[in-house]
C-alpha cells in the first residue's frame, strides 16, 4: 500500500520520447543581432515586407524587459547563446515522402506521429515541424481541391504573400509581449492554414513540433484562418529530445474567425519537462490567441499540457464578433519539478458574446500549477456570459496548486460565475480503491481520468487516447 | 476461514492490538461489539493491510494462508472485503466505472478473463434490484455529495458484486435510520450462503436484531475480552459496557 512518500514516488517514469536525432544540419551561428535576422530571412528567401517585420520586431524587443509576474521561477536565459536557425542539411523541400531522410521518418514513427500515408488514411494531414523546417505535408492533394491551404509557413510566404501580409501580426501585435516579438524576430517556420469561405474542412489537420538540435530554440509561427461560414479542427502535438540544457520554445499561434465560421484548436504539449531534479527541459513560452471576428464565430482551444519545465501560455480569444463564442478547456500536468502558469483570456466586445473556461490543473511531486485567466466584459458587450471552472488536483504533498482570476467587468448585463475547487488524492481514497483490488497506479489513472473528462472529451477521439496515455505516463511512479 | 492468533498491531508508535485471537468458519457471521475507542476498526483496517498500521506480533491466515506479507490489493484478490465505517469520496469517478474496474482487478488477480460490459451490466441490474438499491446510484460519482445512508448501502451494494469470501463490515448501521437499517440488514443477510464469512463490527445491539450473529465477540483494548451467543449482545445491550468491565476482572 502507498504511504505518503510512496505516492511521491508514482509521478515519475522516464520521458519516453528522450532521443536525437542524428542528422546533418545548418544552423546560423550563435546569437542574436540585426544581422542574424537578415541571414534568416536570405536564408528563406523571404520578400522585403517580412523582413521589415522581423526589423520592428526585433527593435520592440530591444526596449522590452523579460516578464516576471508569472509563478514561475527559472534561470535566466542567455539570448545570445541561442542558435535562432537549424534546419536538416538534405533541404526543406520534398515533393514526396520518398525523399524525406529516412532518419527523419524514423524520428517521427519513435514518435508516433502519422506522417505516413498509412496513418494519414485515418484522416489525418500532417505538417512537420522538426526543429525549424517544414519538412513534409501530406494530404495537399485532396486539401488543395477544397480550395483549403495547409502548408508550412514558409512556403506561405512564397505561394501566398498576400494573405500573409494581411493576417500575420493582426491578432498578436509584433510588441505584444516579449516573446511574441522574439518570436516575431527570429521565426523560422510554423504552420499556414486558410479555409475558404463555406468549407467544412474534412480532415483534423495536424502539426507535429519536435526540438531536435542542441540549443536551437524553436520559434514557430502559427496562422490559421477561417473565412466565413468554415470549420476547421486543428491538432498540434509537441515532444522534444531529452538534453541537459533548458531549450527555449516560444511559438506564437494566431487564430482568425470570420463570420459564422468555427476554428477548434486542440493541443497536446509532451517537451521533455527535465529531470528530477529540475535539470534541463524545456521553457514553454507561447502566445496563442485567437480572434472571433465576424457575428457567431467560434473559436475553442483544447489544451493537455504535460511536458516542459516550464509552461507559460495563455490560448485567448478575442470575442468582437456579436454572438461570438470562445472556449477554453485544459489540463495541465505538473510533476517532478515542473512549473506552469496557465489559463486564458477570453476579451468579450460584442454583443451576446459568450465564453466557456474549464480549467484542470494536476499536481505531483514537486509540481507547481497555477491557472490564470481574464474575464473582461467591454462596456458595449450587451448580455455577455462567462462560465468558469477550475479545478486543482493535488497528487502528494510538495506539489501546489494556484489560482489567480482576474474580472474586468465593463458593462452590467454581464452573466459571469466562477467555480473553483482543489481535491487532494489521498492515501484515504488509494487504500479505499485497494481495498476493492485496485492498484495505486490504476487508481491514480482512473481519478486523474475521471477528474480531466471533460476537458478529455473536448479532443478528437485519436487524440484524446493518446491524451490519456500521457497522462498515465507523466503520473506513473507517483505512488509506490 | 479466518484464523487471527495473538495479533499484536501499532499505529504512529502505539499499540492498539494487544494479542487479539479469532477464528472465523465458513459461513459464520460473527459480531465484534466494543467502546468507541476499543480498536475495532483498527483491527478491520489491519486485516485489510493498511499500512499506517504495523502487525508486530501474531499473524492473519485466510484459508491458511498468510495474509501479512500481501499488499491490500492482493488482499482484496484473496477475498477479504471492508464495508468501511467512513467510505470515501472519489469525484469524477462512476460509481458503475469504479466497480467494474474492481471487478476486473479482482479477476486479473485470480487468472480469470476480464468481464465485458455486457456481463458486467447484468450483474449491476441484478444487485441493484436484490438490494432494492435506485437505479441512479450507480451512475453517480462515487460517494460523491451521498448521504451517510447511501454511503452505507453503496458499501453493500459493492460487497454483492464483488462476492467476496470474506466480509466485515465496520460499524455499517452507524448513521442509518430504522429503514435504512433494514435495507442493509436485508442486503447483508441475502449475502449470507453458508459459504461466506462475516465479520460484523458494532457499537451497538440494534443490528443484530436484524443480522443474527453466530457469535459475539466484545473487544476492549485491543483483546477480545468476551465470546459467546447473539445473547451476549442482548446482555451488553442491557448491562452497558461497565458490566465486562466487571465480568472481566
Ligand atoms: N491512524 C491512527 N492514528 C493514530 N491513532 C489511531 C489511528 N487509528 C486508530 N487510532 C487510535 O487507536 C485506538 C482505537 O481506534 P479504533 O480502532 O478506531 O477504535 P474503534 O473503531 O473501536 O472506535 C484509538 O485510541 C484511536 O485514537
Ligand atoms: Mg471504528
Amino acid at each position: 500500500m502507498a504511504t505518503g512518500t510512496e505516492i511521491e514516488e508514482i509521478v515519475g517514469k522516464d520521458y519516453q520520447y528522450g532521443f536525437v536525432t542524428d542528422i546533418e544540419v545548418d544552423t546560423v551561428e550563435a546569437g542574436l543581432n540585426e544581422d542574424i535576422i537578415r541571414q534568416i530571412s536570405a536564408i528563406k528567401g523571404e520578400p522585403v515586407f517580412l523582413l521589415e517585420f522581423r526589423l520592428a520586431a526585433y527593435r520592440k524587443w530591444l526596449t522590452m524587459t523579460e516578464p516576471n509576474w508569472q509563478n514561475v521561477r527559472y534561470t535566466p536565459i542567455d539570448y545570445q547563446s541561442i542558435v535562432y536557425y537549424s534546419a536538416p542539411r538534405s533541404g526543406p523541400k520534398y515533393q514526396s515522402m520518398d525523399e524525406v531522410d529516412p532518419k527523419l521518418l524514423e524520428t517521427f514513427a519513435k514518435l508516433g506521429i502519422p506522417l505516413n500515408e498509412q496513418r494519414a488514411l485515418a484522416g489525418v494531414a500532417v505538417d512537420a515541424v522538426f526543429d525549424s523546417v517544414s519538412v513534409a505535408t501530406t494530404y495537399k492533394g485532396e486539401l488543395n481541391k477544397l480550395g483549403i491551404i495547409f502548408c508550412s509557413f514558409s512556403e506561405a510566404v512564397r505561394e501566398h504573400p498576400e494573405l500573409v501580409k494581411k493576417y500575420l501580426g493582426s491578432v498578436v501585435p509584433v510588441a505584444d509581449n516579449y516573446f511574441a516579438a522574439l518570436n516575431a524576430a527570429v521565426f523560422t517556420d510554423g504552420s499556414f492554414c486558410y479555409i475558404p469561405k463555406g468549407v467544412r474542412c474534412p480532415m483534423e489537420l495536424s502539426t507535429y513540433f519536435r526540438i531536435n538540435a542542441a540549443n536551437t530554440g524553436q520559434f514557430e509561427r502559427t496562422l490559421l484562418i477561417a473565412d466565413e461560414g468554415a470549420t476547421v479542427s486543428y491538432l498540434e502535438g509537441c515532444t522534444a529530445p531529452q538534453r541537459d540544457e533548458n531549450q527555449l520554445h516560444a511559438a506564437v499561434v494566431e487564430l482568425i474567425a470570420h463570420k459564422d465560421a468555427t476554428i477548434k484548436y486542440s493541443t497536446v504539449q509532451n517537451w521533455y519537462p527535465g529531470d528530477e531534479n529540475g535539470k534541463g527541459g524545456i521553457y514553454n513560452f507561447v502566445t496563442k490567441r485567437g480572434l472571433c471576428e465576424g457575428e457567431r464565430s467560434k473559436i475553442s482551444w483544447t489544451q493537455v499540457e504535460t511536458g516542459s519545465a516550464i509552461t507559460w501560455k495563455y490560448p485567448s480569444c478575442i470575442l468582437k464578433g456579436d454572438s461570438s463564442v470562445g472556449e477554453f478547456y485544459s489540463v495541465a500536468v505538473t510533476s517532478l519539478k515542473q512549473q506552469a502558469d496557465t489559463g486564458t483570456k477570453m476579451i468579450h466586445i460584442g454583443k451576446n458574446t459568450k465564453s466557456t473556461i474549464i480549467s484542470k490543473g494536476i499536481s505531483a511531486r514537486q509540481g507547481q500549477n497555477s491557472y490564470r485567466g481574464l474575464v473582461k466584459i467591454s462596456k458595449k458587450a450587451d448580455h455577455a456570459r462567462n462560465f468558469s471552472q477550475c479545478d486543482s488536483l493535488l497528487i502528494g504533498s510538495e506539489c501546489g496548486a494556484h489560482t489567480f482570476p482576474y474580472l474586468e467587468i465593463q458593462n452590467p448585463t454581464a452573466i459571469v460565475e466562477h467555480e473553483a475547487s482543489t481535491t487532494k488524492i489521498g492515501e484515504d481514497q488509494l487504500f479505499y480503491c485497494a481495498q476493492r483490488g485496485i492498484s495505486a497506479e490504476d487508481a491514480i489513472s482512473m481519478i486523474v481520468n475521471g477528474f480531466c473528462k471533460d476537458v478529455l472529451r473536448e479532443l478528437p477521439m485519436e487524440f484524446a487516447v493518446e491524451a490519456q496515455k500521457l497522462l498515465g505516463v507523466t503520473l506513473e511512479g507517483s505512488v509506490g | 476461514m479466518l484464523s487471527i492468533q495473538n495479533l499484536h498491531a501499532s499505529v504512529a508508535g502505539t499499540e492498539i492490538l494487544k494479542g487479539l485471537n479469532l477464528e472465523v468458519k465458513p459461513g459464520e457471521v460473527h459480531a465484534i461489539m466494543g467502546r468507541n475507542g476499543s480498536g475495532k476498526s483498527t483491527l478491520a483496517n489491519v486485516i485489510a493491510g493498511r499500512s499506517d498500521y504495523e502487525v508486530t506480533e501474531g499473524d492473519i491466515r485466510l484459508n491458511d494462508k498468510s495474509l501479512l506479507d500481501l499488499a491490500p490489493d492482493a488482499r482484496a484478490g484473496e477475498g477479504i472485503f471492508l464495508g468501511f465505517q467512513y467510505p470515501v469520496e472519489i469525484p469524477g469517478v462512476k460509481t458503475s466505472y469504479f466497480l467494474k474496474a474492481a471487478v476486473n482487478a479482482l479477476r486479473k488477480y485470480r487468472g480469470q478473463e476480464p468481464l465485458d460490459a455486457f456481463d458486467f451490466m447484468e450483474i449491476l441490474k441484478e444487485k441493484t434490484e436484490l438490494l432494492e438499491l435506485d437505479e441512479s446510484l450507480r451512475s453517480r460519482s462515487l460517494n460523491e455529495g451521498f448521504s451517510g445512508g447511501e454511503k452505507k448501502r453503496n458499501e453493500i451494494f459493492q460487497m454483492a458484486v464483488l462476492e467476496p469470501k470474506l466480509c466485515i463490515l465496520d460499524e455499517t448501521d452507524s448513521g442509518l435510520d430504522i429503514d435504512a437499517l433494514k435495507l442493509v440488514a436485508n442486503g447483508v443477510n441475502s449475502l449470507r450462503d453458508g459459504v461466506r464469512s462475516m465479520i460484523v463490527i458494532t457499537h451497538y445491539q440494534r443490528l443484530l436484531d436484524y443480522i443474527v450473529p453466530d457469535v459475539v465477540h466484545v473487544l476492549q483494548d485491543g483483546r477480545i475480552v468476551k465470546t459467546g451467543g447473539p445473547e451476549l449482545a442482548l446482555e451488553l445491550e442491557k448491562h452497558g459496557y461497565d458490566w465486562v468491565d466487571g465480568g472481566a476482572a
